[in-house]
């Protein structure tokens, strides 16, 4: 009678068994992880993010591999579902012993996975610009600290090109990065000397797709006489339904211009752009910036996916230098052992797209350009407003107070992520 | 088919469990992992063929309490007849009674290096801990708050829902809605739980590190008993007086409201006891996946952990716990090894067990498909036809 | 009218200061000084060619300032060839040719552009955008060329281009145009619009009135008005006035007019809530009207309904796809097309999905649940694979586009009226269907007694596909009007499967008017607690009301009634 159960489990047993088997194969390809959502909410951002990682292999396979190996890459799907990043971050590093990992887009998906690569001793390239407050010792952050556009952003909506704003609307997703930068914003702008009560702040649930108040609400407060701007922090899905009511509400730019530190190229690919021209979005990169770079990358990109109308973003930009750097670290330290390509990442330089260099500091943040573009008809962004030079990534705000104190520095005396003193 | 019903009265725990067939299977399999995976995982080489990575106990504990998961969904709809679909929001506060916990024993070690207030707090400019942190600093406090919280939740609700004599989709969709709502206000940082992000970055479990392998194991072993435990309280129930009547609420239940039982009582005191055992899930589930966060509110989550019931076998409740290891082993598997398509192969699993195994997998099993699922089914069948209206 | 004039130009530094806060234009004061003092009203042609076409070559500087500084004098001469040339340029359209560096508007016909000469507006050549460069304008450039059109088209013959004008300075509220309004007073002999002027003067002259009697004039005419940019005048003067002393009678007036005008605009704030409560319930009700079919009326715990949306909105983004080579981009017919079509695609699907998969669990609702989940994660997957996984844009038709604005504030967006029309025409369509069809009687047969109509000839299995058929189809429309407000990507059914379930078991299992009663009284509910709990925290109230409403009413706001209900 028992039989049939006892095949059922013996199968159980024999797939197990195939899982503990394949982790022990030895490699004789690098291999790298990509860990990007391709089903559930976040699909919608991250599965541009794995074609990018996979034609930046395909790529380095064609010239040669890296170390005279080839390099393959091993896609997983995570699903946006938080706890799965973990176990398959795990199961990446531990079963198919990637060498390193791109991945994670939400917080949330990093915060998830940051003890398994803690614990292991692995590295991660983390691509999308974020609230900050984090320095680990495995992970790369190539995306923007809130210096690098937040600040910038609101330095710009303030001065006169940005039409010398007086009272700022913080809308954002109520989440951390929202919370946070907002929090960094309120701090910095009432040192420049703005009030609290010409702050408004307002924040949504995930995936809110009636603004109507809203909209009326910034109106409203915009109707008081002094200068008005928004800053958005909204994420991802919510962004289109927020700007087809703005449209509609008929809210010009040079009226209340709105700038976006989640809205890109792909976000705007589903919005008819012609009523949004002139609201803006600081970033540190936009595709229609003009450089030999960007147009071979752009030609690349169009060849791989198949599609002319694809656009490039900042977040492919930073998996573009974050894989290139880590490419020139493991061909500077001879192999992919964690530690030494870690070591060989400091200082590392990669030439950003949009033209000057990019430079991995000690605090794995990078040195990078800030750019404000301004929407344009057709779904790009022109740039308006530029930094001097590259703008170094914060890990810890200066206006949070308990944040100040600290320092991440992963070299000789300090070594560490978040101290005040170094450890030697 | 053996007719328990004759014997329960007289027999003893022992002497029904003797009985029941697929649980003693379950109970052996789950003494033997527990002394043989710790082992395997522990004290072989990882050059042996039999040694299991670290990777795979951490997997295998994660199934487990989704296995415990769906057995208090078993409990409930498979003998009570209702159907949850907010039964996540229970796991998920069990959990973060954990969560909470863990995050205390962090103590100075955060980033901030606050020794009472964990980093989003501190980094939100919170200066002092809300009182309702206050005791998980203790463990046993977290472990009752664990089981607590997601049964006062579960008894209030139902309280509530019983009374009024809400029932099938109508019940389904405000349990629904309940989840619902706790996942908006979870996901608002001035709740104190930690926003979107939740509760993460746990450094250690009763001074035991959680990065350990020793403590790894010792979780695995702890999930093993607890599913254990409840199991064989779950099929207690069943088994009990108590459990006919529960049997007889979801077959008819008008009928035995008629035949003068409070039918609410009934249904809250299982309802809770199911709550309760979610909870437990989801305090195990927390130290060994790292990290809880508002998405386990989320209703599709429910929805799944009630997939997973029907893909094992409703009414069965080691059924439940199989269904969730299949589905979840499918998933873990297919998203590693078809990340682009895996999709269709559950949606194609779901529509498939659905119509070719009403019973679930366990049913198509002859040893088990006439066992207590079939009374169930013929029921169910039987309600409806007479009705007409579904 | 001279004394007047310069009146203004002694108080101008302050009331600058006091309008504009740190931000003094005072190149836009000089500009309107040179028109006042030499061209009004005189429009003829005050560049020679050469003139026009050295001065806008000036406009190629980085500097915005300086083209701030070229824009207002362009516009200080009052040529009626500025007009277009600063409206090119508020476009984005004027450019710098790289060949001969002349400055040239440039108008895209495909890929290439065709270069219109700023001088004679006529046509000189064409060239892909590569040997252009745009003259470069951003926010600030934006503020001002409206500004400069605004003093030039003050004057314009049209009666509309005048309007807007007016509406602009009256938001530009720089009192530095006060001459200028003057002068278009005195000339215009609309009567509208001369109202509206005079309004416009008002709101200058408060804050520059010589004299009380002036200022309690001003007041007068403000008070009469009730929009929010006349609160914000008063608000300000007030303020000011608190802070700097002024005659307590002109206080007190001023104050009670803000008190008028504020308690005016909070009864045009609740209609704007109703009316949004109104459209997000609309919103509801197209999302869950197909639902109430398949869940309400059959009884299939249908998990697929948001897919079904999806596919409507997918099949808008296909038609337009297809139809974009012929037609153009703001015509309706796309949308009009998709309607149908979006009713046969998800009608189609739907049949499909009731042949091969629902069709064998009737009688067992608990698991379409479970079906319907597999066939809503299939139907995800396809799309992602078919179209990928980012958002498609839809674009709007015209009519569609924009909207109403009331001076009050409140903002009737023609999308949203027009997804409250439709919402309401698809619900009279359904009830027509269900009530005056022979159908619909057969499709009500089946649900009440699925026996008793097989055995009266009915095809139950036919009736059945069809119903599900319906459903689907009906989300498929909703999709086509979802797409106009929401993302058309693989999750959107997922937005809004909840909600749908939620409004369909508020109103009431199986009742049709239940669906549109409970779709607008969660709407509105839910607007109304936006403003004070924030949107969150609104929509966990509407979900605990409606977790409580159940207790109080187990079967919904309509129950149905009978034995039949209670198997």
């Amino acid at each position: 009678m028992n039989k049939k159960l006892q095949a059922l489990m013996g199968a159980g047993a024999m797939a197990l068994s195939v899982m503990t088997m394949s982790a022990a194969q030895a490699a004789d390809t690098i291999k790298v992880g990509v860990l990007h959502s391709l089903s559930g909410t976040m699909a919608i951002s991250e599965t541009t993010l794995k074609d990018t990682v996979l034609m930046l292999v395909d790529d380095l396979n064609k010239n040669g591999g890296l170390l005279g190996k080839q390099v393959e890459a091993v896609v997983v799907d995570p699903a946006s579902d938080w706890p799965l990043f973990a176990e398959k971050a795990r199961e990446l590093i531990e079963k198919d012993q990637v060498d390193v990992v791109f991945g994670c887009w939400t917080s949330v998906s990093r915060k998830s996975v940051l003890p398994v690569f803690e614990e292991l001793n692995s590295m991660l390239f983390y691509p999308v610009q974020y609230e900050g407050e984090e320095s680990s010792r495995n992970v790369f952050y190539t995306g923007a600290a809130p210096n690098q556009q937040a600040i910038p952003a609101v330095d710009y909506l303030m001065s006169e090109d940005g039409g010398g704003a007086e009272r700022i609307v913080l809308l954002g997703t109520d989440y951390v990065y929202p919370r946070t930068t907002n929090k960094i914003l309120r701090s910095y702008l009432n040192d420049k000397g703005i009030a609290d009560a010409d702050i408004m702040e307002n924040y949504t649930p995930f995936g809110h797709s009636d603004w109507q108040s809203i909209v009326a609400d910034v109106k409203a407060f915009a109707s008081a006489g002094k200068k008005t701007a928004v800053v958005s922090t909204i994420n991802g899905d919510a962004n289109v339904p927020f700007y087809k009511e703005l449209a509609n509400q008929g809210i010009k730019a040079e009226d209340i211009p709105v700038v976006a530190f989640s809205v890109g190229e792909e976000e705007l690919a589903g919005i008819d752009t012609a009523p949004l021209v002139g609201h803006l979005a600081a970033w540190n990169y936009f595709q229609s910036v003009e450089a030999d770079a960007n147009t071979a990358f752009i030609d690349k990109w169009h060849a791989f996916i198949g599609d002319d109308a694809r656009v490039t973003n900042d977040p492919m930009e930073a998996t573009y230098i974050g894989f290139n750097m880590w490419k020139q670290a493991v061909e500077q330290a001879g192999t992919t052992d964690v530690d030494a390509v870690r070591q060989a990442m400091y200082g590392q330089e990669v030439a950003n797209l949009t033209g000057g260099t990019a430079v991995m500091n000690t605090n794995h943040h990078l040195s990078k350009p800030v750019l404000i573009g301004e929407v344009q008809d057709d779904g790009q962004f022109d740039v308006v407003w530029e930094t001097d030079g590259t703008v170094v990534g914060d890990a810890w705000s200066d206006f949070l107070p308990e944040s100040a104190k600290l320092t991440a520095d992963w070299t000789y005396p300090w070594v560490c992520g978040n101290c005040e003193k170094p450890m030697y | 088919m053996t007719d328990y019903s004759q014997k329960y009265k007289m027999t003893p725990v022992v002497g029904w469990l003797l009985q029941d067939r697929g649980g003693m299977i379950l109970l052996a399999i789950l003494i033997a992992a527990s002394i043989l995976i710790p082992i395997c995982s522990l004290l072989l080489p990882q050059s042996s063929a039999f040694h299991v990575p670290t990777w795979m106990v951490s997997l295998l504990g994660k199934y487990l309490c989704y296995a415990l998961l769906a057995l208090s969904v078993d409990l409930i709809w498979g003998f009570c007849g209702i159907l949850s679909l907010g039964h996540g929001a229970f796991f998920a506060l069990g959990g973060y009674a954990m969560g909470m916990y863990l995050m205390r024993q962090i103590g100075d070690r955060g980033v901030y290096g606050n020794p009472d207030l964990p980093d989003f707090m501190v980094f939100l400019n919170w200066t002092e801990l809300p009182w309702y942190w206050y005791g998980f600093d203790m463990f046993w406090f977290a472990i009752v708050m664990a089981m607590f919280v997601p049964g006062l939740l579960a008894f209030v609700f139902g309280f509530l829902a019983f009374r009024s004599r809400v029932t099938g989709v109508y019940l389904s969709i405000i349990t629904q809605a309940m989840t619902y709502a706790l996942l908006l206000a979870f996901f608002r940082n001035d709740m104190g739980f930690g926003g979107n992000n939740g509760l993460t970055d746990f450094k250690d479990l009763l001074g035991y590190s959680l990065q350990s392998d020793g403590t790894r194991a010792g979780l695995f072993v702890a999930s093993c008993v607890f599913l254990g435990l409840c199991y064989i309280v779950a099929r207690g129930i069943t088994q009990s007086r108590l459990g006919k009547v529960l049997i007889a609420i979801r077959d008819a239940e008008s009928r035995v409201r008629f035949t003068g039982y409070r039918v609410e009582y009934y249904k809250l005191f299982v309802f809770t006891v199911s709550a309760v055992m979610a909870g437990i899930a989801g305090a195990l589930y927390v130290p060994q996946v790292g990290i809880i966060n508002p998405g386990e509110f989320a209703p599709a989550l429910s929805i799944e952990i009630v997939i997973w019931v029907a893909v094992g076998g409703r009414g069965t409740l080691y059924g439940a716990v199989l269904g969730a290891f299949i589905v979840n082993y499918a998933k873990t598997f297919f998203t590693g090894v078809m990340p682009d398509f895996w999709l269709f192969f559950l949606g194609g699993l779901f529509i498939a067990v659905t119509l070719f195994l009403p019973k679930g997998v366990i049913g198509a099993v002859p040893a088990f498909g006439s066992a207590n699922g079939q009374s169930f089914l013929s029921g169910v069948r039987k309600r409806l036809n007479a009705g007409g209206k579904a | 009218m001279r004394n007047e004039l310069f009146s203004v130009l002694r108080r101008s530094p302050f009331s600058l200061k006091k309008v504009r806060g740190g931000f003094v234009r005072l190149g836009g004061a000089m500009a309107c000084l040179m028109l006042v003092a030499f061209v009004l009203p005189n429009a003829a042609q005050a560049f020679s060619d050469e003139e026009l076409r050295n001065i806008a070559e000036r406009l190629d500087t980085k500097s915005s300032t300086q083209k701030i500084t070229v824009i207002e004098e362009m516009a200080a001469d009052g040529d009626p060839r500025v007009a277009p040339i600063l409206k090119a340029m508020l476009e984005g359209d004027l450019f710098v040719r790289d060949s001969d560096e002349h400055v040239v508007i440039g108008r895209k016909k495909g890929k290439v552009y065709t270069h219109i000469d700023i001088v004679s507006g006529e046509e000189v050549g064409e060239s892909s955008s590569k040997e252009l460069s745009k003259i470069k304008v951003n926010n600030r450039l934006r503020g001002a060329l409206r500004d400069a059109l605004a003093t030039l088209n003050l004057f314009s013959p049209d009666l509309n281009i005048r309007t807007n004008a007016v509406e602009q300075i009256m938001d530009a509220r720089d009192p530095t145009m006060l001459p200028l309004l003057l002068r278009a007073i005195e000339r215009e002999d609309d009567e509208t619009l001369l109202a509206r002027m005079e309004l416009a003067r008002a709101t200058m002259a408060l804050a520059a009135g010589e004299n009380p009697a002036e200022r309690l004039a001003a007041i007068d005419v403000l008070s009469s008005e009730t929009t929010p940019q006349i609160r914000a005048v008063l608000s300000q003067f007030v303020a000011s006035a608190e802070a700097e002393g002024i005659e307590p009678e002109v206080l007190a007036a001023a104050k009670d007019a803000l008190n008028d005008v504020e308690g005016r605009l909070s009864t045009w704030q609740t209609v704007g809530d109703v009316y949004r409560g109104i459209s997000l319930g609309s919103v509801l009700l197209l999302a869950a009207v197909g639902l109430a079919i398949t869940f309400g009326v059959m009884g299939v715990i249908n998990m697929a309904h948001g897919e079904m949306i999806m596919i409507g909105a997918y099949t808008t983004f296909v038609v337009q796809q297809i139809l974009s080579s012929v037609l153009p981009s703001g015509s309706p017919w796309s949308l009009i097309i998709a309607v149908p079509a979006a009713f046969l695609v998800a009608g189609m699907i739907g049949v499909v999905i009731e042949r091969c998969v629902i069709r064998f669990l009737y009688g067992r609702p608990l698991e379409t649940l479970l079906a319907t989940w597999g066939v809503s994660l299939v139907l995800q997957q396809a799309t992602r694979t078919i179209f990928g996984a980012t958002n498609q844009q839809v674009t709007a038709p015209d009519f569609m586009s924009g909207a109403i604005e009331f001076s009050t504030g409140l903002v009737l967006t023609y999308n949203r009226l027009w997804i409250i029309l439709f919402s309401l025409i698809v619900v009279a369509g359904i009830a027509c269907v269900l009530r005056y069809t022979a159908f619909g009687l057969q499709m009500r047969a089946v649900t009440q007694n699925r026996r008793m109509a097989g055995s009266v000839g009915i095809r139950t299995g036919y009736v059945d596909a069809l119903t599900f058929g319906l459903g689907s189809g009906i989300a498929g429309i909703a999709g086509v009007a979802l797409s106009q407000i929401s993302n058309v990507s693989p999750n959107l059914g997922q937005t809004y499967i909840i909600d749908s379930f939620m409004v369909v078991v508020f109103g009431g299992v199986g009742n049709l008017w239940g669906t549109v009663l409970g779709a607008f009284s969660l709407g509105i509910v839910n607007k109304f607690l936006e403003p004070f709990a924030g949107a969150v925290l609104a929509k966990i109230f509407v979900l605990i009301a409606l977790i409580l409403f159940i207790q109080k009413r187990p079967k919904g706001l309509f129950a149905l009634k009978g034995r039949a209900v209670e198997a």
